[in-house]
């Protein structure tokens, strides 16, 4: 099955530069396992929530707002898209993620198929 | 005693025995729920006309499995979309070999239907379902209680229910929760998990007033049915065991809580002749046999406290040094604020209320059980037991301020009354 990891990141605390990524053991170690065994089918890292712009329609008239659709304590700071056997391996692999390890949280949602 | 009636009966026993097996295989060969629960009710109205007619078959559960199976099979086939399902059922039937139930030599080994029962109840109780939904999952699949019936035992509207359950099994299959008994490295949280469920289940029955609502105590001996089950399926977990072990000693004094008017009866003014020794005796050898496995945990540690109590001839004769003993040895498993509270108790029985007191006292001095009416109440008990009457009226109105069931403020209120008039 396919399922989205949405990385999230509480509001106000540090986050990593990719560079700073690529050289944090945590995260070469995750990204070593999920290549070996190529379960990630894509995915992106975002910057941060501040440099989002919600659209939204209304009529005729778009409108813009600075920041991300809702407010909340934690915001999605990046996504990986995976495919495994079923939930279980979803949640084993999100739980060894290092943002989850770190005070933040994975959000393990299924592709709609 | 008439043909029907022993047809009946028959049938009604098949349903307790049978039921969880019958949907749980089911559920594995078609891999939809909905479709394994009409299946089996299909299955049980037809063995009510068919065993009237053919006699009860030698063995029941294998009768309708196989009648729920055929049914399964049968829509399966006519439904287009079911096509890929349907070679899917046809393999796994196959698999197991041609099947007969009248089949006098098809004595078969059970150890799959076993393992269906078992990936039935880990997937129920999974922990990516809510709560509620666990437990209204394994009381509908599990246990084979209606929707209406889970509805009043919860106090919640039948739809309400209803959609409670649509919702669990949808997310099994949209989220892709497994259908099987976890890995050896999940197992021991998971079972964990399912304990919790089951423990559950038998305090909602507990909580619930003895006659008042007969569907609400029913909880405890559907609770009690499926940990019996669940420690035939996995003789080998102590704490399974010791779950076990722990419900049959708290049902044996089921009855015996509540007087006739509906007054809660404390522990030490229960009428002990009125203990239910048949599971007393049962829980005890139970839990000896789960604790000579040397894996002790917090449910066999439960089990060994109300073992203490259940099998102390009278109240005086309790011995609380060792209820003591094993709160503290609970609170290496669950270090929670309300086992202390009971720590404290058990050590102002074994040591003195000094001792039982100053334990509150730090309790008190934090927070964690701010605004719980146990906290007061339990110093109220202490100082009216050291004759501390004036203290412990101040006490019993500070938990009179906090508590929201009706029972236990009567309790209280009794008892402040007593202490003002000492």
């Amino acid at each position: 099955m396919k399922y989205v990891l949405f990385i999230c990141t509480p509001v106000g605390g540090e986050e990593l530069s990719p560079a700073e990524i690529a050289e944090d053991p945590r995260f070469t170690s995750y990204i070593h396992e999920v290549r070996t065994r190529d379960v990630v089918k894509g995915g992106a890292r975002l910057r941060p929530a501040a440099d989002a712009t919600t659209v939204r329609v209304q009529g005729d008239e778009v409108l813009l707002s600075d920041g991300p659709f809702a407010e909340t304590k934690e915001y999605v700071a990046g996504l990986d898209i995976i495919e495994v056997a079923d939930l279980d391996e979803a949640i084993a692999l999100a739980s060894r993620h290092p943002a989850a390890l770190a005070g933040g949280s994975v959000e393990v949602r299924p592709v709609w198929e | 005693m008439s043909v029907t009636d022993d047809v009946e009966k028959a049938v009604a026993a098949a349903f307790r025995e049978e039921w969880a097996q019958v949907v749980a295989t089911l559920i594995r060969v078609t891999g939809d729920w909905d479709l394994a629960e009409e299946c089996a009710q299909d299955a049980f109205a037809q063995a009510l006309e068919r065993w009237r007619r053919d006699g009860v078959p030698r063995r029941p559960g294998a009768w309708l499995t196989t009648t729920a199976r055929n049914r399964a099979l049968d829509v399966l086939r006519r439904e287009a979309v079911g096509a890929a399902k349907l070679r899917e059922a046809a393999v796994l039937t196959r698999d197991e070999g041609p099947y007969d139930p009248y089949d006098p030599d098809h004595e078969g080994d059970d150890s799959g239907v076993r393992d269906d029962r078992l990936r039935l109840v880990f997937t129920c109780c999974h922990p990516a379902l809510p709560i509620e939904a666990r437990v209204a999952l394994t009381l509908r699949t599990l246990a084979g209680l209606t929707t209406p019936e889970i509805a009043r035992a919860f106090l919640v509207p039948e739809a309400t229910m209803a959609q409670r359950l649509v919702r669990a099994k949808r997310k099994i299959r949209n989220a892709g929760i497994p259908y099987r008994v976890p890995p050896a490295h999940l197992l021991p949280e998971r079972t964990t998990g399912v304990l919790g469920v089951l423990y559950l289940l038998f305090n909602e029955g507990y909580a619930a007033t003895a006659g008042a609502d007969l569907m609400r105590s029913g909880l405890c001996a559907e609770a009690v049915r499926l940990a019996r089950l669940l420690a035939r399926l996995m003789p080998d977990e102590p704490e399974v065991v010791g779950l076990l072990a722990l419900l049959l000693l708290h049902d044996a004094r089921r009855d015996t809580r509540v007087d006739a008017a509906g007054d809660l009866v404390t522990l030490e003014d229960q009428d002990r002749t009125a203990w239910d020794r048949a599971e007393i005796d049962e829980g005890a050898a139970l839990l000896e046999s789960a604790l000579r496995r040397g894996r002790p945990g917090p449910y066999q540690i439960q089990a060994a406290i109300a073992a203490c109590h259940t099998t102390a001839a009278t109240a005086a004769g309790t011995d609380w040094a060792d209820i003591a003993g094993l709160y503290g040895e609970l609170l290496r498993y669950v270090p929670s604020a309300v086992v202390r509270l009971n720590r404290a108790v058990a050590v102002g029985m074994a040591e003195g209320g000094e001792a039982g007191l100053a334990l509150v006292a730090e309790l008190a001095a934090e927070d964690d059980l701010a605004g719980y009416h146990l906290l007061p109440a339990t110093r109220a008990d202490l100082l009216r037991r050291m004759g501390r009457t004036r203290e412990a009226a101040e006490s019993y109105e500070q938990a009179l301020a906090l508590v929201e069931n009706a029972a236990e403020r009567r309790f209280l209120e009794k008892r402040l009354a007593e202490c003002r008039s000492a």
